[in-house]
């Protein structure tokens, strides 16, 4: 990231150079000063716009777990809404101590256990980076802060999958450990300066905010918990219907607004390639909720709202790694083709019969492979030329495509294996699985004694 | 003809219409109800213990002719139950009232055969 965000940064100081000297040859050599100026002083300098955006990001990918929890509270039943946002707030506690403690380290770290993941004893309880100032110009402690939101949201995610039938002790053990053992290791991979996806092939798998550190990760994983607990009472046969499609838009809504922080937050920077992921963020989430909307007008007759916020979804979910990459007109079509695929992962599903309640892997897991791998046809020309100059030579569509399907495959190997492991290991001393009585009683009472609507009845 | 009215836990609400499915008994109203009888809960508010006056319950209405009288009642009785077959307090309660007429809006048809 901090590569690309360098580059992109000295391509715009040339072209205003350029501009400025069919001016005037002063005004060149005075702006040639002012750069050196700007250059003399060392990394160690706060860039008050970058640390402004940066900051107003880590803010805006916070506002996507409240998002996440309406989005899937309003899907399960009355008796589950409370439990099922619990699944998100309370990954913003577990998950912020432990990234405080340790996640940042393991994540951004120098490689440890032969790259497995990071270590840096500074970054333990991230005492050692109080006055630090990256070289991006941000204070160090605002890109953890921002990573660490990712960090949060990644598990929240799979809770999508095993909706309405999990235990909550065994839940918040699930998503630390699962942050520990999956996530803190694939982001270490793809996104730390030594990480071996972030160098493979000419300028690495490409990754832009976490198409497979966090969708494709995430959204395996809830597919093998899903098929390890087993289907929900009475599913497929009983109907379960959403309790609240409002919140559930309403949740879409936020997370629409969160993931520009989400997106153009990954530049780490506040310039071009901010800019550029902004626009292909837009752009695949209505291209992605209109196709949506018209496939399943054709399919089914009618346009539903589920639908047309699941298109977002979809869309959203193809352009995370895509972003800093694609143009307009890539992210258009990258949003249009995922919410075609997750639309048939969605149909598929209903025929296999697996439960994957709210759609965690046929919208994430789905939605990142497509972007992720689609991703290599759409990348802009200037950055295939500096792949090409990196490697020496050409590097072409295939060269790329070849890294992110790798990229794509050990996310998808590694996730699953480990998630399998930890699910099958922590089922030993915590049942995953709620009681037949919990499940029918509903996550809200067994498990925090509350009802989520207890205005619908005088009490 | 007999309206057989059910008082039954929120939780069970499944499983009894899952057996009165079973036992061939499909035509029902079910409704959310509160009320109050011998059983007393605790729910949980910000770590106050506080017991509700009014307990929600399910509330189910099922029109039988006199042949599904017996079949109806013996379905709910099992299937309401809670604690294996001993039952607790709270496990809800059925009324039986006699029905005057029962009308199929649609035809206008009346009696037995509009149930």
């Amino acid at each position: 990231m901090f590569v690309v965000k360098n580059l992109v940064f000295m391509v715009s100081q040339v072209s205003v150079m350029k501009s400025r000297w069919k001016r005037s040859l002063l005004l060149l050599v005075l702006l040639f000063l002012s750069l050196t100026g700007l250059h003399a002083s060392d990394g160690a300098e706060i860039d008050t716009g970058a640390t402004a955006w940066m900051l107003t990001s880590t803010a805006l990918v916070l506002l996507m777990i409240p998002g996440l929890a309406m989005f899937y509270g309003g899907l399960v039943r009355s008796k589950n809404v409370l439990g099922t946002i619990m699944h998100s707030f309370v990954a913003m506690g577990i998950i912020t101590v432990l990234w405080v403690i340790i996640g940042y380290s393991m994540c951004f770290g120098g490689n440890i256990l032969g790259g497995w993941f990071g270590w840096n004893p500074d970054y333990f309880f991230l005492k050692g980076i109080d006055t630090k100032v990256m070289d991006a110009g941000i204070p160090e402690y605002v890109f953890s802060m921002f990573q660490g939101k990712f960090a949060i949201i990644t598990p929240a995610l799979i809770a999508g999958a095993f909706a309405e039938r999990v235990s909550f002790k065994a839940y918040c053990f699930f998503i630390g450990l699962w942050s520990l053992l999956v996530y803190n290791p694939l982001c270490h991979w793809v996104w730390a300066a030594d990480g071996f996806l972030f160098n493979l092939g000419a300028k690495g798998a490409i990754d832009f905010a976490g198409g497979t550190v966090v969708h494709i990760s995430a959204g395996v994983s809830g597919l093998v918990a899903a098929l390890y607990l087993g289907a929900r009472r009475g599913y497929p046969y009983q109907v379960i219907r959403p309790n609240n499609l409002v919140i559930t838009m309403l949740g879409a809504g936020l997370l629409w607004v969160g993931w520009f922080g989400f997106n153009a937050g990954s530049s780490i920077s506040s310039g071009l390639s901010t800019a550029q992921a902004l626009t292909a963020t837009q752009v695949a989430a209505a291209s992605g909720a209109l196709a949506w909307m018209i496939i399943e007008s054709m399919h089914q007759g009618k346009a539903t709202a589920l639908g047309f916020a699941s298109g977002i979804l979809a869309g959203l979910v193809a352009v995370t790694p895509a972003a800093g990459v694609v143009q307009p007109y890539g992210a258009m079509v990258l949003g249009i083709v995922a919410s075609f695929v997750c639309y048939m992962a969605i149909m598929m599903k209903n025929k296999l019969g697996y439960d994957d309640s709210l759609d965690a892997f046929g919208i994430h897991g789905i939605g990142g492979i497509t972007g992720a791998v689609l991703l290599v046809f759409f990348i802009r020309p200037s950055w295939m030329s500096d792949a090409a100059s990196v490697a020496g030579g050409s590097w072409t569509v295939w060269n790329q495509l070849g890294i992110q399907a790798l990229a794509v495959i050990i996310a998808i190997v590694y996730a699953a294996v480990m998630t399998y492991i930890l699910i099958f290991t922590l089922d030993r001393f915590i049942k995953f699985k709620s009681s037949e009585n919990d499940e029918m009683a509903g996550l809200d009472r067994s498990y925090h004694g509350e009802r989520g609507y207890g205005m619908l009845n005088p009490s | 003809m007999k309206l057989i009215t059910a008082i039954i836990r929120e939780v069970q609400l499944d499983k009894v219409r899952e057996a009165l499915i079973e036992a061939d008994i499909k035509r029902i109203t079910v409704s959310r109800v509160s009320g109050h009888g011998q059983q007393r809960i605790e729910e949980m508010y910000r770590g106050q213990i506080i017991v509700p006056d009014l307990i929600p319950k399910i509330k189910i209405e099922i029109a039988v002719n006199e042949a599904f009288v017996d079949i109806t009642v013996d379905t709910i009785l099992k299937s309401a139950r809670t604690n294996g077959a001993e039952g607790r307090v709270g496990d809800g309660k059925i009324f039986i009232t006699p029905l005057e007429e029962c009308i199929r809006i649609r035809t206008g048809e009346r009696g037995g055969t509009a149930i």
